[in-house]
């Protein structure tokens, strides 16, 4: 047991330190994958409900493919296909030779699947808002900028916080479905890990632990962000 | 002429020059910056699309469909086969978890709740990684218990994982419903002298399990999704044969087949799940809250 332990240990031995570089991949690429997929997801969610035909249909096409779709495929269609589409789009206009990393491709594509199920999430935290707020911003003659940063966002992140934290816990786990496309992400490095060392119990068992403590150190992040956008509530 | 002859004419003239009373024009629609983005972005996918059928006429490949094609569709089965087991016996299993969760029972509930938070807590590939890779430690003492069979097949690995998997998270569905049926329907049931037994399967299982339709249907769907993963760990379902064709052929269209197929078999359970849904509860609809009967009501008040 103490030989497991010491595989794990910083140095040329133990692989405590790839470890460490992995989860900082993975954290990076959620951290990265937030605000895109959380900007994208409430632009979709205006655009569902902005009540125009064109609109609502355009961003539903969007959402119901990167909502049906697996992440793994998405994942392939975008590191191979916008891979291609990318390449033949440059020849032909700078006569360059592009190519994307494999953590690009992660952004984008986690970042659809997450903007996606958030865009639902906004949706429904919209309609939770009741429309005698707007009214009444606007007979206090608040511009719609205004009126959405003053009024409604406020009440808007109580209303879609389950929901996000939820789409943020899924996000956390959907990163290891890169170390699928060579990227050196916790799991792809604990894979190597196991490779040399032929302990795969003991290693993935780590791996899932980490991955734990992370979600356990979400819950605790959300909670304190949840008492925040609850502190115009008073008191319980 | 009499009086009332002036009446009928001015009746006649009423009914036969004046234009009837009409519903007001629809409202103009303006270029709102929303219809112009709206169209733009309509623009988009059409030529997105119209880029699709381009491709697949420049680029259609009937030796490819010929060859790839069958296999792409007995992946999809091994999918549906995959899903299948772990949604049906995931079910049973969730069952005795959420009892577990909901026992009184403190060692019991604490089980439950750790085991569902590490499945639901950690990646389906990484517990997938932890089953398949992690039964090989243990070939030995497995051959010795007569398992070996079972865990040196992938796609039991597979199936056993996504079975654990959605077990968890059906069990929270399952327990959250029947938590949320009301303390008073315990008490009526109780009050009329039913027992626990009958209570839970006559009264409260059928309103929590309309609750838990819903989630349920999003689970079902996460797991066919979730599926794909088994290719990683060398089942040929959809996913497997779809990354076998494109490392083989490199054409990039296979992958586009695949998606096409996922997206048909989402979009049909979605569509059946919300039949299933609507005429399991078509006993909770009011008849007056038609359209149609709203309007009666509503000249109704008028008059």
């Amino acid at each position: 047991m103490a030989d497991l332990f010491s595989l794990l240990s910083f140095g040329p031995d133990g692989w405590g330190d790839e470890l460490l570089a992995g989860l900082g991949v993975t954290v990076a690429l959620a951290l990265v994958t937030l605000p895109v997929g959380l900007v994208l997801g409430f632009l979709l969610a205006l655009a569902k409900d902005s009540g125009d035909r064109a609109l609502v249909s355009a961003s539903t096409i969007l959402t119901t493919i990167f909502r049906g779709l697996p992440e793994l495929l998405t994942l392939f269609i975008i590191y191979y296909g916008g891979q291609i589409a990318l390449q033949q789009l440059f020849r032909l206009l700078f006569d360059r030779y592009i190519e994307f990393s494999s953590f690009t491709a992660g952004v984008i594509a986690l970042s659809l699947v997450f903007a996606s199920f958030a865009s639902e999430v906004f949706l429904s935290a919209f309609r939770g808002i009741q429309s005698g707020q707007y009214e009444g911003s606007y007979a206090l003659g608040l511009r719609p900028t205004s009126t959405m940063r003053l009024v409604i966002l406020p009440q808007l992140i109580k209303l879609a916080l389950p929901g996000l934290s939820n789409l943020w816990l899924i996000l956390l786990k959907d990163t290891s479905l890169v170390s699928v496309i060579a990227l050196n992400d916790l799991l792809r490095n604990t894979n190597i890990a196991v490779g040399v060392t032929k302990e795969p119990f003991f290693f993935y068992a780590v791996a899932c632990l980490i991955y734990l403590s992370l979600s356990l150190l979400s819950s605790v992040g959300i909670g304190s962000i949840d008492r925040w956008a609850r502190r115009g509530e008073g008191a319980r | 002429m009499s009086v009332g002859d002036v009446a009928a004419d001015d009746r006649a003239y009423v009914s036969e020059q004046l234009i009837a009373a009409q519903p007001p024009p629809p409202e103009a629609r303006r270029w709102s910056k929303a219809r112009i983005a709206g169209l733009i972005l309509l623009g988009i996918w059409t030529a997105v699309a119209a880029g699709l059928v381009l491709f697949f006429i420049r680029e259609w490949n009937p030796s490819l469909l010929q060859r790839y094609g069958p296999r792409l569709l007995h992946g999809l089965l091994v999918t549906i086969e995959l899903v299948g087991i772990a949604v049906i016996v995931g079910a049973a299993l969730a069952c005795l978890v959420g009892a577990a969760r909901l026992s009184r029972n403190k060692f019991i509930g604490t089980f439950a709740y750790a085991y569902v938070y590490f499945f639901r807590g950690t990646p389906l590939l990484a517990q997938t990684f932890l089953v398949y890779y992690g039964a090989g430690q243990f070939r030995d003492s497995f051959e010795a218990a007569g398992l070996w069979w079972f865990f040196r097949d992938a796609f039991n690995c597979a199936a056993l994982t996504f079975t654990l998997n959605t077990a968890a998270y059906q069990a929270e569905i399952f327990q959250g419903a029947i938590r949320g049926v009301q303390r008073g329907q315990w008490e009526g049931a109780r009050a009329l002298g039913l027992s626990r037994t009958v209570i839970f399967f006559k009264v409260i299982a059928p309103q929590a399990l309309i609750t838990a339709l819903r989630p349920l249907g999003n689970e079902i769907i996460f797991m066919i999704k979730g599926s794909a993963i088994a290719s990683v760990i060398t089942v040929y379902d959809l996913m497997g044969e779809t990354r076998l064709a494109f490392s083989r052929s490199f054409d990039f269209q296979v992958y586009l087949w695949a998606a096409g197929l996922y997206l048909i078999l989402v979009e049909t359970l979605r569509r059946f799940w919300d039949a299933f849904e609507a005429r399991l509860t078509r006993h909770l609809k009011r008849a007056e809250q038609t359209p149609k009967g709203k309007r009666v009501v509503d000249t109704q008040m008028g008059a």
